[in-house]
């Protein structure tokens, strides 16, 4: 028959099935197959026994494929011929193991699985929605009682989140918006050029650089760098039960972790997006002398006329409620982090993606406003 | 080892000699002892007197700067790289706290070891584990839970069932019964002694539970600043001199123990 498995009829059953070898993990696929094929032959046999005197080694995996094949040949109560003690009480006990009692996985329908996932999508989205409020209440309740002196000024705290946040963000966003303002000068002269007025560059990398890309470039760079940074530390918290350590001892996690962060964020980004725009400006400098033989003093003199202080306050009036939304969504995502470090994973993903569309729509809905206000 | 009386049963591992080690710190400094096939050791100690370094020096998890250690009389420094990974399949571990795989549901870590090393169908494979469910004694309802939803009893257990998937022949116990309620502690004393007997398993605990050190373990070997303090059964450490195992067995906690 196969390696392990010899078939053969005496006097007394139709069917004899003498096993042999090592009936260990390590041959457990042989094992399977010659298992498999010896099963036709248990559907016909009325008597049949089950001879394993010549097993030498048994595990639990070795076991559990006599076990099946008795169940299937000897019926329920036929026993083994041949056990020794060692192999009987191994038998024994895995017998005990009824796969009628496993619970079949539940498995969704094909047809209805999108539509099922699309209404979880939609309702998740539309829960958001409520969750981004109650965290907003959360945040604003523990500024209230700070505020009204209820509740510690966590002044250290804020410090630290600030320097994270925000300082250490410094060179990065300065770098980014300095080659970003490059590359637009750059094409920006290569097509004014054309027209013989290289020199609305400077009012052109002024407006964009001040206006829109300067606080864009900052939010997205602190959405990516501490949005999962936030999440990741929140849900991380919230996996060790750190969160309710906070919360039995009396401190509002809220109060204590949030608020500082989201506070650090939107007092920090205003900042962060200003430093961006100047470094986005000397960027735009150096390429209109190099590509457009702008002289930097005849820059400077188009860039005050070119300059208001419309200009700076319509960017840096955005940073603050740029920030908040990156708290928030951060805080938010931090909570949701349940149990398992795959849950972890998701969630900080979640929070930067979330934060970063977030951030982009908002600017829109400025520029929007602005217009119709005629800022 | 000549002057040591002649071990009942051949040593599944021996460790000679052992000195483990951070930085300038040296956790373990000269241990010799050895584990018996069949047996259950247990390793006690006060905190910080390396028994868990020793166990994962054992189990390969930790670096040793002197010594040796010998699985099934093979020096484990001789082996080779394939024959160490071949030899890992051997021996189980149960991590204090379960180390279940968090993302994966109970029967798929069960399930998750097999189908690393074992040539399986899906279909037996799940069959196998939910037999090593049964076996560590967990309802086949929690085969579709996760780890987070389970309690601490049942993570052990599930643990258990993990470190049961692939019939190791050595199964290394990190402080099985730490955080189970007494009757639970007692029940897994006995699932672990059932186990072992059934399945042939050799098995080092380590444990400051001295209901385990009575109902389960064969031998003890207790271990004091990164040494041996000594080795023998229940009775003999109980009868022993050492000021910390008379305190030990004698103290406050162990009045079941003189009764």
């Amino acid at each position: 028959m196969g390696r392990y498995i010899e078939l053969s009829t005496t006097q007394d059953s139709d069917l004899v099935v003498r096993c042999s070898g090592d009936w260990t993990s390590a041959n457990a696929r042989a094992l399977e197959l010659d298992v498999a094929a010896t099963e036709p032959s248990l559907a016909k046999s009325t008597n049949t026994v089950i001879d394993i005197a010549a097993i030498d080694a048994l595990d639990t995996i070795g076991a559990w494929l006599l076990t099946r094949l008795r169940r299937q040949g000897a019926g329920p109560s036929g026993g083994f011929a041949g056990a020794s003690g060692k192999h009987q009480s191994l038998l024994e006990r895995i017998d005990n193991y009824d796969p009628e009692e496993a619970p079949a996985p539940t498995r969704e329908n094909w047809f209805t699985a999108p539509f099922d996932t699309l209404g979880r999508t939609i309702m998740g989205g539309s829960g958001d929605i409520y969750a981004i409020n109650t965290t907003l209440g959360h945040l604003l309740s523990a500024f209230g009682q700070t505020m009204i002196g209820r509740a510690p000024l966590r002044l250290a705290s804020f410090v630290q989140q600030f320097e994270q946040i925000i300082l250490r963000a410094i060179p990065i966003v300065a770098l980014i918006s300095l080659v970003v303002g490059a590359i637009i000068t750059q094409q920006t002269i290569l097509q004014l050029r054309n027209f013989g007025a290289s020199i609305l560059v400077v009012d052109l990398a002024a407006i964009l650089m001040f206006r829109e890309i300067g606080v864009l470039l900052a939010a997205i760079m602190v959405a990516g760098r501490s949005g999962s940074a936030i999440t990741a530390e929140i849900g991380s918290m919230r996996i060790r039960e750190e969160f309710d350590a906070l919360r039995v001892m009396g401190v509002d996690p809220y109060q204590a972790l949030m608020l500082p962060r989201t506070l650090a964020l939107i007092v920090g980004l205003p900042l962060l997006a200003f430093v961006g725009s100047m470094a986005g400006m000397a960027g735009a400098i150096l390429v209109a002398r190099v590509y457009g033989d702008i002289p930097v003093d005849v820059f400077i003199i188009r860039l005050r006329d070119a300059m208001t202080m419309t200009s700076i306050m319509a960017g840096l009036i955005k940073a603050p409620f740029m920030g908040l939304l990156i708290g928030l969504l951060a805080s938010l995502e931090g909570m949701k982090v349940q149990g398992s470090s795959e849950s972890l994973g998701r969630r900080t993903t979640s929070s930067v993606v979330k934060a970063i569309f977030v951030v982009i729509v908002a600017d829109g809905l400025f520029a929007v406003f602005y217009a119709a206000i005629g800022f | 080892m000549d002057t040591a009386p002649t071990p009942a049963a051949p040593a599944a591992m021996t460790v000679h000699d052992l000195n483990v080690g951070f930085g300038n710190v040296t956790v373990i400094d000269g241990l010799s002892f050895e584990l018996r096939t069949g047996e259950i050791l247990g390793l006690i100690g006060p905190s910080g007197s390396g028994k868990t370094v020793t166990m994962r020096a054992m189990a390969g998890l930790v670096p040793h700067r002197r010594g040796e250690i010998t699985i099934f009389g093979r020096p484990f420094s001789e082996l080779t790289i394939r024959e160490r990974e071949l030899l890992r399949r051997d021996w189980g571990v149960l991590f204090q706290q379960g180390a279940l795989f968090s993302s994966l549901s109970v029967l798929e870590n069960i399930e998750f070891p097999m189908r690393e090393h074992l040539d399986l169908s899906p279909k037996l494979r799940r069959e196998i584990a939910h037999v090593k469910l049964d076996l560590v004694g967990l309802p086949p309802s929690a085969a579709q839970t996760f780890p987070a939803q389970l309690s601490g009893g049942m993570i052990k257990r599930a643990a258990l069932a993990r470190a049961l998937a692939l019939d190791p022949k050595i199964l290394f116990l990190d402080e099985p019964t730490a955080g189970l309620d007494p009757i639970g502690a007692g029940k897994f004393d006995e699932l672990i002694v059932t186990l072992s007997k059934t399945l042939g398993l050799t098995v080092l605990m380590v444990t400051h539970d001295l209901d385990s050190l009575e109902a389960a373990c064969d031998r003890i070997v207790a271990l004091a600043d990164g040494k041996l303090l000594k080795a023998g059964t229940l009775t003999q450490m109980r009868a022993a001199t050492e000021p910390w195992l008379r305190d030990y067995f004698h103290g406050p906690r162990a009045h079941n123990l003189e009764g």
